[in-house]
């Protein structure tokens, strides 16, 4: 969809972009990651010719952006700003609809998609688009921003560290909202960030850039397993394989069809499969399958009774949609070697282990 | 970078050349149409009106100033709300009023003369300089004060080492807008007799002629950017370098 | 007092008058934004012009208002307009400049850049971006400009009287040289108001012509 061919930007004897070849599939979010001053808000700035290139050629679904006029380019592609640059001015939904009316969009058209897009990203049509930007705290104005880009319906959005002048907190929920948009509208996204977990967390592939030059372009689990360089390696910070686990969910690494008990098993019943597998814990479950408690070896050989007045109760159970990172970090909390896994609606799925995500994670290191 | 260093050299050295140019034109006319010669006819009465009309604004910039800056700081360190903001108002309202009208309403009250003009012209002045004083005392940042009471200085003490110093670069800047408005109003003191070069601008046009007009009117000029100018300098070297922005 | 039984009795003449002040004033207000405001823009685009622009018009603000109206006439009486009308509104027109040329450009100047930048990743034309955009946000500053030169120019045009103008002066030149303290207190209080209505009148335009999304 977006196709960067040896571009490259020379500012007064300084080169800014090197050489740089990247492809961006349709329906991608490519983020450009780096540290200040490596090029990549250069690099996206030369796609809606904010910046021209040097040298080299850039091709937006299939045209080369340099036969178009600028401004023209610039209308079919959406674009949104660290500041968020919403006009004072205008009304949220003027603001919204300032490029369909340049394009000559019918007014009601346009109107009434405005309202639908502050809908998908959680911001009530009926009290936010009469209102001022002034109005808004900075998370609502830049999600303005975005549906601002994205009002035009253009294939393309580019995005300049969008998200960075907003604090932590709605940082993240907005990053939430803005993949859950993705998912629906399936735009080609190039993202400028310097944050790794950033990226890690929105893109389908990540571009390191460095001085000017693209040093690793690929998915951000091979980026974390497999940084190309030490420069990279550094980036991503020691503690990539940790970041990995946040990328994996507790259903690739959950052991499915475990074992269980019901309250009216006998104690014994209980032990003996444990002992069948090789476990130290077995899980009770209700009538209909609901993780209920559980029962330890220790507690359940050679006792009598039955596992219905002899069991614990599950310090924590892990939801099978979860990531591994909230998986662990639960583990470390409760001191425990294992979690129960559930699904939405509570039956009793699985278990996860630490050796068993460890393993995970290291398979990727056995299979080079 | 250096390319566009050198166009700006360049420009610069274009324009002056265009002013250079002008200004000798305007001496070629100037002395053909016989305008210097008329002018210089003129001369000991330029002199003697000049001094008349700096007498005027140095009396009536001398009463705005006295109380001009302390009503000002009056103003300011109030303490009753309304104050600022109900004087301002009416600050705002005087400055919109005309200028003839104020000196013909002192006229009607203290007569022909020197007096009603230095009084009009004064409250004229006063008026630019009294807002500049309250805005440049509003001005001074908030921990810059607090830090001088937590020192343990007087208000007073507050007033003439933190406030007055910080404020100073505006004040003096209202001083210098009013008293260059000043020597430009002066000619119409004339009016209400109260003489200055006005008497050569408004008899020049009441008999159409042009040399008696100008030799009122461009010695008027030149002191409003003399004036203008010496101010500035007191500007640049009274107020203390740290917090003086044009040092 | 017999001052307002004066200012009854001559209420025709007052309005004459007020006429001829009004039109002197708007007429130069309105050339004055025409030019004035153009200019304010374009040098927004170039450092040192702005700074030669502003310098330019600060000098003609030194000149006092009766020497330049006596400079123009000597100008324009070659073609017969030496005194009067047009001289004043030349004059007016000048002084109405500086105001309105500086607010329009320190207006300009002072928005956010990233409102330009958003606007021109965009896609909007330069034009488009004045008009949507640039204009809007500084309108409250040029307004207050004009507001600025409005009332100077209302204190000047009393001054124009002497050089045949007429206006709402002639009352107060008569009244001092006729030693009619009616005629002066009438011209003086009548002008005077006409500025502070003027004045008000352009706060409340002002208000009306600003975004709710700037207040």
């Amino acid at each position: 969809m977006i196709r960067l061919e040896h571009v490259t930007k020379i500012f007064a004897g300084i080169t800014a972009v090197d050489a740089v070849d990247l492809e961006v599939g349709a329906g991608e979010v490519c983020v450009l990651l780096g540290p200040s001053g490596c090029g990549k808000t250069t690099t996206m700035k030369m796609i809606n010719r904010l910046i021209e290139p040097t040298s080299g050629k850039i091709f937006v679904d299939g045209r080369d952006t340099a036969a178009v006029d600028e401004v023209t380019l610039r209308r079919s592609i959406g674009y949104v700003i660290q500041q968020i640059g919403l006009f004072p001015n205008k009304t949220v939904e003027d603001n919204i609809c300032v490029v369909p009316d340049l394009l000559g969009h019918d007014r009601r058209q346009s109107r009434k998609r405005a309202a639908e897009l502050l809908d998908m990203v959680n911001l009530d049509p009926g009290i936010f688009l009469k209102r001022y930007p002034k109005e808004l705290s900075g998370g609502q104005q830049q999600r303005v921003g975005v549906v601002r880009a994205l009002a035009a319906d253009p294939p393309v959005l580019l995005m300049d560290e969008p998200f960075g002048a907003i604090d932590p907190i709605n940082r993240e929920v907005i990053q939430d909202e803005f993949m859950k948009l993705q998912a629906a509208l399936k735009k080609t996204v190039v993202f400028v960030s310097h944050d790794i977990d950033e990226a890690v967390k929105m893109a389908s592939r990540v571009a390191i850039f460095r001085a000017g030059r693209l040093i690793q372009y690929d998915t951000p689990d091979n980026i974390l397993a497999h940084p190309i360089d030490s420069f990279v390696a550094d980036f991503v910070g020691s503690d990539r394989t940790l970041k990995r686990l946040r990328l994996l969910r507790v259903a690739d690494a959950m052991v499915g069809d475990p074992p269980m008990v019901r309250a009216e098993d006998a104690l014994d019943t209980a032990a003996r499969l444990m002992a069948e597998r090789g476990h130290v814990s077995i899980v009770m479950v209700g009538p209909r399958g609901r993780a209920r408690g559980f029962v330890r070896l220790d507690a359940a050989q050679g006792r009598p009774g039955m596992v219905g007045e002899n069991h614990e109760k599950l310090p924590c159970i892990i939801n099978i949609r979860d990531d591994l990172r909230t998986a662990v970090s639960q583990m470390f909390m409760h001191d425990l070697t294992w979690l129960a896994c559930v699904d939405d609606d509570g039956f009793y799925r699985g278990y996860v282990t630490q050796r068993g995500i460890t393993h995970l994670l290291g398979a990727t290191y056995r299979d080079r | 970078m250096t390319a566009s260093v050198a166009e700006a050299g360049a420009g610069h050295r274009t324009w002056r050349g265009i002013v250079l140019l002008a200004v000798f034109g305007l001496g070629i006319w100037a002395q053909a149409s016989g305008i210097v010669p008329a002018i210089l006819r003129y001369r000991e009465d330029i002199v003697y009106l000049a001094r008349q009309h700096m007498t005027l604004v140095a009396m009536s910039g001398g009463i705005a100033i006295v109380i001009g800056i302390p009503l000002g700081i009056l103003i300011a360190r109030s303490r009753i709300p309304f104050l600022g903001p109900a004087i301002g108002q009416v600050i705002n309202l005087g400055t919109t009023i005309p200028t003839l009208a104020i000196l013909a309403l002192a006229m009607t009250v203290l007569g022909l003369g020197t007096p009603s003009a230095v009084f009009g012209l004064a409250v004229l002045t006063l008026l630019p300089i009294m807002l500049n004083t309250v805005a440049g005392l509003k001005s001074v940042p908030a921990p810059l004060i607090e830090a001088a009471r937590g020192m343990g200085m007087t208000r007073a003490q507050i007033l003439v080492k933190v406030e007055l110093p910080n404020a100073m670069f505006v004040i003096l800047a209202g001083i210098r807008t009013a008293l260059a408005i000043n020597v430009g109003t002066v000619p119409l003191a004339f009016l209400i007799g109260g003489g200055g070069l006005g008497e050569l601008i408004f008899t020049g046009i009441d008999l159409m002629e042009p040399g008696l007009l100008l030799a009122g009117a461009i010695p008027t000029a030149l002191l409003a950017v003399l004036v203008d100018i010496a101010v500035g300098q007191l500007q640049y070297w009274l107020v203390p370098r740290g917090v003086n922005p044009l040092r | 007092m017999e001052t307002l039984r004066f200012a009854i009795d001559n209420w025709s003449v007052i309005a004459v008058r007020t006429g001829e002040h009004l039109s002197l004033v708007s007429v130069a207000v309105v050339l004055a934004i025409i030019t004035g405001v153009p200019i304010g823009i374009l040098i927004t685009q170039n450092r040192a012009w702005a700074d030669r622009v502003l310098y330019a018009a600060a000098i003609v603000m030194t000149i006092p208002s009766v020497a330049l109206f006596g400079m123009l006439i000597p100008l324009f009486s070659p073609i017969g307009y030496g005194i009067g009308y047009l001289p004043a509104v030349i004059a007016l027109i000048l002084y109405s400049q500086l105001p309105i040329i500086r607010n329009t450009y320190t207006a300009i100047m002072n928005i956010d850049p990233s409102l330009r930048e958003a606007a021109r990743g965009m896609g909007m034309t330069p034009l488009q971006r004045l008009r949507e955009v640039e204009l809007p946000i500084a309108l409250p500053v040029i307004v207050n400009g004009v507001r600025n030169a409005v009332v100077l120019n209302i204190a000047i045009a009393t001054i124009a009287t002497y050089i045949g103008a007429g206006g709402l002066g002639t009352f107060i030149s008569r009244g001092i040289s006729q030693t009619d303290f009616r005629q002066l207190v009438t011209g003086a209080v009548a002008v005077s108001v006409l500025a502070i209505v003027a004045d008000l009148s352009l706060v409340y335009l002002q208000r009306r012509l600003t975004s709710p999304g700037l207040r």
